[in-house]
């Protein structure tokens, strides 16, 4: 279960992104919603939703909305999810995002984090609107109902509370040391 | 006929793969006794040769065979699909064509 709660403050974290910068949560206090999302290479709910991540972030990036993906997963384990083949990943899928590399586990921790892919969405002031998947089908983006993740985003930019603010993330556990 | 269902609890789609694996069985007619075996731990995953969750055999043979030295793990299992997505979930054709091997 996660550690924060809908309607908690954003966990702030220092991470290094596969472009070699460092990236803190506090570089977007300027948008209107930030989704820190952990996710990884090797799972294939992680793959299956990424292409609409990157469709997500294009989408809403005109509108001063921001996502962030972490791969927290253990590569030592997992060696798709070292660092080197987060590099790989990103350039191949063309990630409009940062994709952050959570080598120690600390911000999963800290956030309480469980599968890959969970979508935390904060909006403006840091105060957490959204917790969960990022929709209802991971095999088809067609038959798609409830696109839980751009309607907490659509909420958050009109002001409003989500319709549904939170939903049990699917995919695969967060791989630990 | 023979099918093994080999899976891991940790992934969510195993229900569903299962489900679906029975239902092209059905549709296909065929005779086949489904084997079910949990996956628990990374020495049952190397003795088992379980490359991911799910994994599917007919009659010994997976049905989207891994690449040589895929590695044995307790891990969600990758499966691309004839459109080229990537699915936790093998595709129904991709489990017809094994049953009509």
């Amino acid at each position: 279960m996660a550690n924060i709660r809908i309607g908690d403050n954003a966990i702030p974290f220092n991470l290094p992104g596969v472009d070699g910068r460092k990236y803190l949560l506090s570089d977007y206090d300027d948008r209107e919603a930030v989704a820190v999302i952990f996710t990884c290479n090797h799972c294939p709910y992680a793959r299956a939703w990424e292409d609409r991540l990157v469709q997500i972030q294009a989408d809403y990036a005109g509108r001063g909305v921001q996502l962030i993906a972490i791969n927290s997963n253990d590569a030592s384990k997992y060696p798709d999810d070292s660092f080197e083949k987060m590099k790989e990943r990103a350039e191949e899928k063309g990630f409009n995002f940062p994709y952050l590399h959570d080598e120690d586990q600390e911000v999963a921790r800290a956030y309480g984090a469980e599968r890959t892919p969970e979508v935390f969405l904060f909006d403006a002031d840091g105060i957490l609107r959204y917790h969960g998947t990022v929709d209802d089908n991971y095999e088809d983006p067609e038959a798609v109902r409830e696109a839980y993740l751009r309607d907490a985003i659509e909420a958050v930019l009109e002001g409003r509370e989500p319709a549904t603010a939170e939903t049990a993330p699917v995919g695969c556990t967060i791989k630990w040391k | 006929m023979k099918v093994d269902f080999l899976y891991y609890e940790d992934c969510p789609s195993h229900g569903r793969a299962l489900e679906r694996l029975r239902r092209v069985i059905s549709e296909e007619g065929v005779e086949a006794e489904v084997e079910v075996t949990e996956v628990k731990t990374e020495e049952q995953a190397a003795e088992l040769r379980f490359v991911g969750s799910p994994t599917i055999r007919v009659d010994g043979e997976d049905i989207v065979p891994p690449p040589d030295g895929a590695p044995y793990a307790l891990t969600c299992r990758a499966y691309t699909l004839e459109d080229g997505r990537v699915s936790p979930l093998p595709s129904e054709e991709s489990i017809r064509r094994a049953l009509r091997r």
